[in-house]
């Protein structure tokens, strides 16, 4: 059951908090502008009108676009033969088409970079060096294979969804098969298609570890680049403004093309369940392509780790402890920080529905969606001008991590929100506790699960995070992330193999958790 | 524990109350007023939707009200938060917290004292409502009534002069209701605590309360104790809300008047055009030919028939042992007083009373 109050005004503290939060997440943005306007007119003019930022901005629109065709690609047809089909063994597929979420780019790049090439997994098998990917169809390989996930997962549950009745309307007036398909079910797949697109090309944008160990010029890369090497802040505020402006076209075209569109489901629970469509002779052709899918996203980079973690110099494992101290020393507090920040912002949405609580929490999905680098960027020139003394400290980085992951914090809270209901404070009150009390002792216990969820949630992500951490961090930090991509980057395979094994086997731990979680 | 006898003093007074949720949406309670005394248990009667609830919560201080102002022993409520009100309050649903058990929902309200007394004092109202046994259970481990129960227990624990009741009853069923509702009654009697009672059920109304208020789009039409307003209906609203009843106009000559039934006695006395209540028990049935029985109601103790006369309906109550069939011609013989409900011409109190 959904619990509301509606048409109620929200307590000042409230309210005053939540905006709070969302010019937390707001102010290192405004101030990027602020920054990147203090230019010269005709510096300006030479900023902008660059050779260069053309090409970055076609390789950057080229890439996003490959990404979010290949993922469809992928996506909907295992979408298809894991809901619709009579594919054998449909939820072992889900569980593998989904896991290669736990995979951070970075390390799928990591995985494709150490098998391929002389001294490889592929090398050592086949006896024949494999080319090694890069530029273009290296990124996109790497960005399809580990983001289309998100796009399954979305398609998946808008199959289950759909009313079979409209299917067999669309037969009874005589359209059948593809024509159906095209005519009657893609429509109806649409808000979760532009919502997974949305997903997948946010991720293609931000992206920096794959590009930049591929080596394929972005407007993230480039950022980095400038950040980095030359260090001319100006450029580098003007391409992280460029990135951030290329994210709002995306978030705008997506609310354009939803605009429209009936989001309303279709009764849940339909009265009958989906027939099955029997693949036929499509059968074997079915379960290789999807044997293909597990192999090159899941099973190839899993063991392309393990066989370079062999080769690992053992008399390194110091790093590795420390590459885990220090992640778990920024991602932990960052957690709970990020899941703090978003209580009242998820009590604001869940109790008080309206036009504010709305805008503070589409901030919170802005700073969700901003690049990480671009974000990074911003902080980072917000704390020189605001708090020196906060750069380059590891509560800087904590924040960071906090504001950029609170959207996945709020989620969890809010589901639980939704459950609870508000009667319980108001008896709370009416036995005299005051409105903070009522809430500690009335909801927060029936929200406690979606609380441990949003803090594992965000601990995850920091865990994996790499561009934030890369330019926050106080000099010498290395983390697990950290880690992988310098030795990548440096084609020191062995050296970075250990880490990779270790991002994925927590992530992959903590993913079950949730999952598990979810299920009781 | 003494009370001073008969002392009216008033505990809960509401004054010119108004409440809208929507700028253009009519007012939800619109400048409405009554009080109550000490120890007096109060009821609220009227259809779903008729601002009740609404008045309650506004009396609780869980929404704000735009115009108007709630006394308790005579100090004005204004902007104090429900907390500082001192007023409990029990929920429809009860709304007991699903994490804590029955002598910790019960001891929720009693923060200020150390645990042990805590949970002493909580031991000591669940005494009074005989859940002792079942102290340390959840909430879901337990039936509705003792549910209910347990809501009563812990609205009363921190010792409020006035609780506030929101349809309790509701989702019990029937015949757990009338025995919860007399066990409620006297707990609240016997602690002196002042209730108002919310309920859209006109006869838990009438049995529980010492005093009603019959209420309707977001005003009160009539108070007083159930005898008067059953009785002495002023309005066809409550007439009609509260029992039933036949709608009669007639020309009223003092005490008495000209009706299509003849010429009745008339509770008070009036002059010129008016509406009368005629409850069905204050008309017999006698062999006749004018009026011909169209429906039997047979209920056990008693017998509702429908009768038409004169192209128009009657409600008569009869006893069981009344002779009369469907199809039967009788006569309808009135034994009551009429009460006058409305003035003037008929369309004119017609089109009042829809308003």
């Amino acid at each position: 059951m959904v619990y509301r109050i509606a048409n109620r005004k929200a307590p000042a503290a409230l309210v005053a908090t939540a905006l709070g939060v969302g010019s937390l997440v707001l102010a290192p943005l405004a101030y990027l502008l602020l920054r990147a306007l203090q230019a010269e007119p005709a510096q300006l003019g030479s900023i902008l009108f660059r050779a260069q930022n053309l090409e970055l901005f076609l390789n950057t629109l080229w890439l996003v676009a490959g990404v979010v065709v290949f993922t469809t690609l992928l996506a909907l047809p295992l979408a298809w033969l894991t809901t619709r089909s009579n594919l054998r063994g449909k939820r072992l597929f889900t569980l593998l088409f989904a896991l290669p979420v736990v995979v951070p780019g970075y390390v799928g790049a990591y995985a494709l970079l150490a098998s391929t090439g002389p001294g490889g997994l592929l090398e050592a098998l086949t006896q024949v060096a494999w080319p090694r990917p890069s530029g273009y169809w290296g990124s996109l390989f790497a960005l399809t294979l580990f983001t289309y996930p998100y796009l399954f997962l979305n398609l998946r549950t808008a199959f289950l969804g759909l009313d079979p009745s409209l299917e067999e309307s669309a037969r009874s007036l005589g359209v059948g098969g593809l024509e159906a398909f095209g005519k009657v079910v893609l429509p109806q797949l649409r808000p979760a298609l532009y919502a997974g697109w949305l997903l997948v090309g946010l991720h293609a944008l931000g992206d920096f570890g794959v590009v930049s160990l591929m080596r394929y010029p972005t407007f993230s890369y480039a950022v980095y680049l400038q950040y980095s090497a030359s260090f001319d802040r100006i450029y580098a505020a003007w391409l992280a403004l460029m990135l951030l402006s290329f994210t709002v076209g995306l978030l705008y075209l997506e609310s354009r093309f939803l605009r429209g569109l009936s989001l309303s489901r279709v009764a849940r629970g339909a009265s009958r369940k989906q027939a099955l469509i029997p693949l036929g002779a499509w059968r074997p052709w079915a379960y290789l392509f999807a044997a293909v899918v597990v192999m090159l996203s899941l099973v190839g980079p899993v063991l392309s780790i393990l066989f370079w973690t062999r080769q690992f110099p053992f008399d390194s494992s110091f790093a590795l402890l420390e590459g885990l101290y220090n992640s778990a020393r920024a991602s932990l507090p960052a957690a709970l920080l990020a899941t703090l920040l978003a209580l009242p912002v998820a009590y604001l949405g869940v109790r008080y529905p309206g036009p504010f609580s709305r805008m503070v929490e589409r901030t919170a999905y802005l700073g969700f969606a901003t690049p990480p680098l671009a974000f990074a960027l911003a902080l980072i020139f917000f704390s020189l001008r605001g708090v020196p003394a906060l750069y380059q400290t590891l509560a800087l980085l904590v924040l960071a991590y906090a504001l950029h992951f609170l959207a996945e914090a709020i989620g969890p809270v809010r589901a639980a929100l939704y459950q609870t209901p508000p009667k319980l404070e108001e008896a709370a009150r009416s036995l005299g506790s005051g409105a903070l009390e009522a809430f500690l002792r009335a909801s927060f216990p029936l929200i406690r699960r979606g609380v441990l969820a949003s803090v594992a949630l965000v601990f995850l992500s920091c865990l994996k995070e790499l561009p934030l951490t890369f330019l926050l961090s106080p000099v010498g930090y290395n983390t697990l992330a950290t880690r992988v991509w310098g030795y990548t980057s440096e084609a020191m395979f062995a050296e970075a193999a250990p880490f990779a094994l270790l991002i994925v086997l927590l992530s992959g731990l903590f993913m079950g958790m949730l999952l598990a979680q979810d299920k009781s | 524990m003494t009370r001073e006898p008969l002392a009216e003093k008033t505990l809960l007074e509401v004054q010119g109350l108004s409440k809208r949720y929507l700028a253009d949406a009519p007012a939800v309670v619109n400048n409405l007023s009554f009080s109550i005394s000490e120890s007096e248990v109060f009821a609220l009667l009227g259809p779903s939707g008729c601002g009740k609830t609404t008045l309650l919560r506004l009396i609780a201080g869980f929404e704000r009200p735009d115009a108007g102002e709630v006394y308790v022993q005579g100090v004005p409520m204004g902007r104090l938060p429900p907390e500082k009100r001192s007023i409990g309050f029990v929920f429809q649903d009860y709304a007991l917290f699903p994490h804590l058990s029955v002598w910790q929902n019960v001891a929720f309200g009693l923060r200020r004292l150390p645990s042990r007394e805590r949970r002493q004092g909580a031991l000591e109202v669940l005494n009074l409502v005989g859940l002792t046994v079942f102290q340390d259970r959840k909430p879901h481990q337990l039936s509705g009534g003792q549910q209910q129960r347990v809501a009563l227990a812990r609205a009363i624990a921190p010792g409020p002069k006035l609780v506030l009741l929101d349809e309790p009853f509701s989702s019990l069923d029937a015949g757990l209701r009338q025995a919860t509702r007399d066990e409620v009654r006297a707990l609240l009697k016997s602690r002196g605590i002042g209730a108002v009672l919310v309920t859209h059920d006109q006869e838990e109304a009438l049995s529980f309360a010492d005093r009603l208020g019959v209420m309707r789009a977001g005003s009160i039409e009539q108070t007083g104790t159930p005898e008067e307003v059953y009785g002495n209906p002023k309005t066809p609203f409550v007439a009609q809300f509260l029992g039933r009843t036949n709608l009669v106009a007639g020309e009223a000559k003092g005490r008495q008047v000209e009706t299509p039934l003849g010429c009745l006695a008339l509770s008070q006395e009036a002059y010129g055009p008016v509406l009368l209540s005629l409850r069905p028990e204050g008309i017999g049935l006698e062999a006749g030919t004018e009026a011909e029985i169209l429906a039997r109601e047979f209920k056990g103790h008693d017998l509702t028939l429908r009768v038409s006369f004169l192209g128009r309906e009657y409600l008569v109550q009869e006893s069981p042992t009344c002779p009369f069939y469907v199809g039967d011609r009788v006569r309808l013989v009135v034994r009551a007083s009429a009460v006058v409900v409305g003035r003037g011409t008929p369309e004119r109190v017609k089109a009042d009373s829809r308003a």
